[in-house]
């Protein structure tokens, strides 16, 4: 299969990722030759087994990393160095990645406090991305006080108070349960329609990802590389009932054999 | 609460209470019955006696010896939690400096306590200085670790917001490294008592400052058997004290959110 260079189809790209390889230390290729475009207002998915890089090509995205070849831009420049001129990036971790010691209104001010925003602003802030994730009531909750859905919430709520221009999230709901996960997916598509922002979402879950997505992109492993992208053009709002459609099941299958017929060319798959 | 719960705090408190008074039955009816002389062992009773008709001399000395502990105490938790931001500056810093602060650690006091007595001049200085050489390592190397121990979420968080230098080490260093550095004075609060007590054994110190070592190094050249169990006993009713007041400091700071201070029953 061809990997269709995920390219912008006519909307802005705001990340521009051209010819990225990734080499760690010890000599593992995470990514090789990797071409991707964040289009602006975008649900996009990063879907592939464990080792195909997603999770390094999102942190090559958030900035946190660089590639060892290739470049990623930002709104056309370089993010790390020019702060994006006033955009902003927020991440949403595999974990909660709560303060334990602070409170969920100080967890979640916290990116406005390191930016030395005033706390009155700070805290009408605090409480709109409190409300947006039906966290109001716990405000004064510590993390250990609440469940690992209603933490994985506080995390996002961290992450919307700057009302970031792109998210990133990394296989966030991996560790909840079956029904969490389903709910808070659900609630995840409601805030992106309402905010209408770019939302990079890491998951090794094919339903999540079909269901998720505006558009998918999915990644081999071994070294770690983009196989294919298309778009999912459901309509939105999506509701369960868009679980058990037809066109769901369809583009799952398409994933699935994306996915699988890539694995017959693994080295290591079997023949080795 | 429970019943069960009260139940077990109790038992807490009552459960080593009868166990020292069988010992202490048990000591006074062995001494009793094969007449021990006061000056081999003396008696709980005879000891309580001393302690309370030497009280002014004793109590003096222990006043003298507590406030040596505590300031060395402080001493060392200012002057650790200092070296060990330090420290955490860069791997270089740590590298260069720690060997010297293990070679503080495991050279013995009493072989380093006649050199600052006679550097010195302050007896009082001399003797917190030396209580602070024994109590300082498990601040600085528990307190370092501790700096160093911080989620490797969180850090990234810190840096995609952009967070600086001092604002990465003011509201995520120094809280997360808040256990580790409680679980180091508490090690330091009694590695303090035990320095105040040995140097003082070295310089010997008498008259108007005398702690609680000069009184057992006395009572013992005097056969003052029963003085002298009663300031032991008394050394150690102090280590205890400074134990427990470190366990109550670190479960006010950390019984809100952190694992090790939490109560169950709560």
């Amino acid at each position: 299969m061809s990997a269709d260079v995920p390219r912008s189809g006519g909307r802005p790209a705001i990340v521009e990722i051209r010819g990225a390889c990734k080499t760690y230390d010890t000599g593992t290729q995470a990514l090789a030759n990797v071409d991707l475009d964040v289009q602006q207002g975008e649900l996009l998915t990063l879907v592939g087994p464990s080792g195909c890089g997603k999770s390094t090509l999102l942190s090559l995205i958030a900035g946190l990393s660089s590639p060892t070849r290739g470049h990623v831009r930002w709104w056309g420049t370089d993010y790390a160095q020019t702060g994006g001129a006033g955009r902003s990036i927020a991440f949403v971790f595999q974990s909660p990645t709560l303060m334990p010691w602070a409170r969920v209104t100080t967890n979640v001010r916290l990116p406005l406090d390191l930016a030395g925003i005033p706390r009155s602003a700070a805290d009408d802030a605090v409480a709109k991305a409190l409300a947006r994730v039906h966290l109001t009531r716990f405000g004064d909750h510590l993390p250990r006080q609440l469940s690992g859905g209603m933490q994985m919430r506080a995390s996002i709520a961290r992450a919307l108070v700057t009302e970031p221009d792109l998210l990133l999230m990394d296989e966030p709901f991996g560790a909840l349960d079956e029904f969490t996960r389903q709910r808070l997916d659900a609630e995840l598509l409601a805030l992106w329609s309402a905010q209408r922002m770019t939302i990079v979402f890491v998951t090794h879950s094919i339903h999540e990802a079909v269901f998720l997505s505006s558009r998918v992109a999915v990644m081999g492993a071994h070294p770690g590389r983009m196989l294919d992208a298309w778009s999912i053009d459901a309509p939105f709002p999506r509701d369960d009932s868009f679980r058990v459609s037809r066109e769901f099941a369809e583009h799952a299958r398409r994933l699935s054999a994306c996915v699988a017929s890539a694995g017959d060319e693994l080295p290591n798959g079997g023949a080795q | 609460m429970t019943v069960r719960v009260q139940r077990q705090r109790l038992l807490r408190v009552l459960a080593p209470l009868a166990v020292a008074i069988v010992a202490l039955a048990v000591w006074q009816a062995a001494v009793e019955i094969w007449k021990i002389p006061p000056y081999i062992i003396p008696s709980p009773v005879r000891v309580a006696q001393t302690l309370a008709t030497d009280r002014t001399l004793l109590l003096n000395s222990l006043g003298v010896t507590m406030q040596i502990a505590v300031t060395a105490l402080a001493l060392s938790t200012v002057l650790g939690v200092a070296i060990a931001l330090v420290f955490v500056q860069s791997r270089l810093i740590e590298m260069s400096l720690f060997p010297y602060a293990i070679l503080l650690q495991v050279t013995p006091i009493v072989a380093i306590a006649p050199l600052i007595i006679i550097w010195v001049h302050d007896t009082r200085i001399a003797l917190i200085l030396c209580a602070t050489v024994v109590a300082i390592f498990p601040v600085i190397s528990n307190t370092t670790l501790g700096l160093r121990s911080v989620d490797a979420g969180l850090i990234n968080l810190f840096r995609l917001s952009r967070a600086n230098r001092w604002q990465t080490l003011w509201r995520l260093r120094v809280p997360s490294a808040l256990p580790y550095f409680f679980g180091g004075l508490r090690i330091a609060s009694g590695l303090a008592l035990i320095g105040a007590v040995v140097a003082e054994f070295v310089a010997g110190t008498g008259g108007q400052g005398a702690g609680l070592a000069y009184q057992i190094l006395l009572a013992g050249i005097q056969l003052n058997i029963p003085r002298l169990f009663a300031a032991l006993a008394l050394i150690a009713l102090a280590g205890v004290a400074m134990f427990a007041a470190t366990v109550a400091l670190s479960r006010i700071a950390l019984s809100r959110w952190h694992e090790s201070e939490m109560r169950h029953d709560a």
